[in-house]
């Protein structure tokens, strides 16, 4: 009926002729009109899922540039380009055709300087991002697979990082290398045979660049495209969350339009982060290999470190005793085939720190879910403060990998600080125990302080440094009324009390359930509840007897 | 001929034997190791000289070293450090300590380069040590490459492969070797100063030395193509740079962004 109805859409102009023929067979305009009218909140710690996504473009674009002179060989060759320390020396054509791109290939430097820079500041965002993510509650139905998505990319932002900072196979990457050699040699049994097959026999071998190159260039990359076109997707489909305040609720979301409004601002900050990272690249060196060397499985630099992203898998390493009070940390174990090797001291510190925060970080939206029981939709935000327990635990959490972060460079913290390597060592390892659980203490009572802060802004007022002297002598400082919006967002959320576990059907309270009611408890005993509505009025109302009819006005 | 296959038999004969198998070994030894020993101090040192740095070496370094520089508690014996050691110890501000540490720190200079050969020339009669490097070894006109590759198998595992430094055990740590003069660079190989060991001739030739010293000196003075350097320390100084100054930055345009807030 409606084709009967319409009138078909005669262009005027060529431009507009052309624009109708491509519509009228793509249908551009209807995608145009649902996404260009998709909302979405402002805020700028909403920003670094973008920022990721535009370094990861800035990656693609600077990636490709360096493939067209990168040469992922390991045959041996001796450098005759213009770097004079290395000239005639024996190097991979890996090696060789990386310094030709710094030293001879016009802008090869800058886009290998863009490359870096945009990888460590890639993962940086990635990790921000699901930092916000989690702090916020932004992982909550219905997002919780977008969430395992979000996860999933930071591990293929991790292997990407790695698969690349090996490339040039000069000596800094290769001793990493040989760490990650190290670490497959020590999984028990399947171990030698699997650093074989990487390798492509005993390491270094000739086999591993070619192959990391591949990973690094196409398969990486591609699961990373996926994942993020999967993640926005759910984006679209989900709305995006915003921050509670007055006007936002569950069902609706407060924002400018993509277009134009948006549309412009992204694109703006897409060219704004290009700009910052070619002028990082431009004026800030980073990994200059030509200071390394070629790889050689004899040499191992003094300052050897992962990238950033690696530190933490590295320092846990470092932090691992080969000894724990005499007793020994690798095993020799006599098995019917023949005596295996655990090495302990390797494989734990390399897996278990990394299992830990990865199953937590996968699984913690399921936990909360399943405590809580809570089952609603969530699409505003929560403020940190007002859920004490999480914020605690994403801080615990926050703290050991910090501390195993940190461990990376002890070496440095120990020159430039002019304390003893050993001692840097100890306080760490006492740190790695140690530090999630202060953490997760203080940062629960600064939540809870600062919510009883609100708690008292909302019922009394904000101060106004303002003293008035009462007929009567007493002093008294004047506190002001928040406005309404202001006021909203102190005392515009929940706070759940603690639950009973509840007995199921034959009126039993199971074991789990009395877990569920143990953990209920851990989450929420602490609380504060936020002011009611007959609180305000008996707030305000004492206020205003205590502060004077004549204050009543005030405002800020 | 016949005398000596009659008393081959002789009950003393596996002894000669011996002892002309250990006089050989010994012997040959003895030509072998003293290629390793520095070279005879061809530096000549005036009686005078000599006598002044007695002076000195009594006023500012006795408490430690002792009288005649036979060694204390607090101090080791210096009788065949040679006047290198003399020469890096001092010149590089390290002796006369500071105060005792895991290791002695460099700092200002507290003698002139006049006091410094007169105590060195009276370290070096003491006995026979590492000599005053030759003028032909610290030009710095080597082979830069061979440098770098010498530079990395023996030096880089504590002073860094960008000879930045690195820490060891205990508050130790192997210094940056910017700014480091080619003689104190050489000194430092032939007499191992604080922790570091002693690289001798053997070791590394005087023209292995020689091309380290010209490895550094290139890339002390090449510059950096890629830009400001954060301190030649790797990933951890890029890493604290970007998640500092480029985040901040970032961080700051997108605050500006979304400041006209609906």
């Amino acid at each position: 009926m409606s084709a009967v109805t319409e009138t078909p859409f005669e262009p005027t102009t060529t431009t507009g002729r052309i624009t109708n023929f491509v519509d009228e067979r793509v249908g551009g305009s209807g995608m145009l009109r649902e996404f260009g009218r998709k909302v979405f909140p402002d805020h700028w710690s909403f920003m670094f899922g973008e920022v990721a996504m535009y370094s990861f473009i800035i990656l693609l674009l600077s990636g490709t540039f360096l493939t067209f002179f990168f040469d992922p060989s390991m045959a041996e060759t001796h450098y005759n380009g213009p770097y004079v320390p290395l000239k005639g020396v024996e190097m991979s054509v890996a090696y060789s055709s990386s310094l030709n791109i710094s030293f001879e290939v016009r802008g090869g430097l800058f886009m290998r300087q863009v490359h870096h820079w945009s990888a460590l500041l890639f993962v940086a965002a990635v990790a921000v991002h699901m930092l916000r993510v989690f702090f916020t509650g932004a992982f909550r139905k219905p997002r919780e697979m977008n969430w395992v998505v979000g996860g999933v990319l930071l591990i293929l932002s991790l292997a990407a990082g790695f698969t690349g900072y090996s490339l040039p196979d000069d000596l800094l990457s290769g001793n990493g290398l040989r760490i990650i050699d190290g670490v497959v040699k020590a999984i028990p049994v399947v171990g030698t045979y699997i650093s074989f097959f990487l390798f492509g026999g005993e390491f270094p071998g000739t086999m591993i660049i070619g192959r990391l190159y591949m990973m690094h260039i196409m398969l990486v990359p591609a699961m990373i495209l996926l994942m993020l076109v999967i993640h926005l997707f759910m984006v679209v489909i989900h709305k995006h969350t915003q921050y509670p305040g007055a006007g936002r609720n569950d069902r609706n979301v407060v924002g400018y339009p993509l277009g134009p409004v948006y549309a412009a601002k992204a694109g703006g900050f897409f060219f704004i982060m290009f700009g910052i990272i070619a002028f990082v690249a431009g004026f800030f060196q980073i990994n200059p290999i030509w200071n390394y060397g070629p790889y050689d499985p004899s040499p191992v630099s003094a300052g050897t470190q992962p990238d950033w992203y690696i530190g933490w898998v590295d320092g846990a390493l470092r932090l691992m005793p080969g000894w724990l009070f005499n007793i020994p940390m690798e095993w020799h174990i006599p098995l019917p085939w023949g005596t295996n090797t655990l090495s302990f001291n390797v494989l734990g510190p390399a897996l278990i720190p990394a299992g830990l925060v990865f199953t937590a970080l996968f699984l913690y939206p399921w936990i909360e879910r399943w405590v809580t029981r809570d089952n609603r939709e969530h699409h505003v935000l929560d403020r940190p403060r007002n859920v004490p327990t999480r914020t605690a635990i994403g801080v615990a959490g926050f703290i050991f990998y910090c501390v195993m972060w940190a461990a990376a460079s002890s070496d440095l913290i120990a020159t430039h600080f002019q304390v003893s390597l050993n001692d840097v060592t100890y306080w760490l390892r006492a740190l790695f125990f140690i530090g999630p659980i202060v953490g997760f203490i203080v940062a629960k009572r600064v939540a809870l302080a600062l919510q009883r802060k609100d708690r008292e802004i909302a019922l009394h007022g904000r101060e106004t440094g303002r003293i008035v002297r009462l007929p009567h002598g007493e002093f008294q400082e004047i506190h002001a009324q928040l406005d309404d919006y202001k006021r909203y967002k102190l005392v515009g959320y929940e706070s759940p009390v603690p639950e009973e576990g509840i007995p199921n059907e034959n009126g039993i309270v199971t074991k789990k359930e009395n877990l569920r009611s143990k953990l209920s408890s851990f989450f929420f005993e602490d609380r504060v509840a936020p002011a009611t509505p007959s609180e305000l009025e008996a707030g305000h109302h004492h206020e205003a007897v205590e502060a004077g009819d004549d204050d009543k006005a005030i405002t800020h | 001929m016949k005398a000596l296959s009659q008393k081959r038999r002789h009950p003393l004969a596996a002894l000669a034997l011996l002892v002309m198998g250990l006089m050989l070994t010994g012997g040959l030894y003895a030509v072998v190791t003293t290629v390793n020993e520095a070279k005879a101090d061809t530096t000549t040192y005036s009686a005078h000289e000599v006598e002044e740095g007695e002076k000195l070496f009594i006023a500012n370094c006795a408490t430690c070293h002792g009288l005649g520089a036979s060694g204390t508690d607090a101090g080791p014996s210096l009788a065949g450090v040679g006047a290198a050691a003399v020469d890096f110890q001092v010149g590089t501000g390290r002796m006369p300590m500071q105060m005792q540490g895991p290791q002695a720190r460099e700092k200002p200079k507290q003698f002139t380069t006049e006091q410094t050969r007169e105590m060195a020339a009276y370290v070096a009669t003491l006995g026979d040590g590492p000599a005053l490097p030759a003028e032909e070894y610290i030009d710095g006109e080597g082979d830069a490459a061979a440098g770098g590759e010498l530079f990395r198998v023996n030096c880089a595992m504590c002073h860094n492969a960008a000879a930045a430094g690195g820490a060891l055990t205990r508050g130790k740590f192997a210094p940056s070797l910017a700014g480091v003069s080619n003689s104190h660079v050489y000194s430092a190989m032939v007499t191992g100063p604080q922790n570091m060991p002693v690289f001798n001739d053997a070791n590394i030739t005087p023209e292995g030395k020689r091309d380290i010293i010209t490895f550094l000196n290139t890339i002390e003075n090449q510059g950096n193509p890629g830009g400001a350097k954060l301190g030649s320390l790797g990933p951890v100084s890029e890493g604290l740079f970007l998640w500092t100054a480029v985040l901040g930055v970032i961080i700051g345009f997108t605050i500006w962004l979304t400041s006209r807030t609906s």
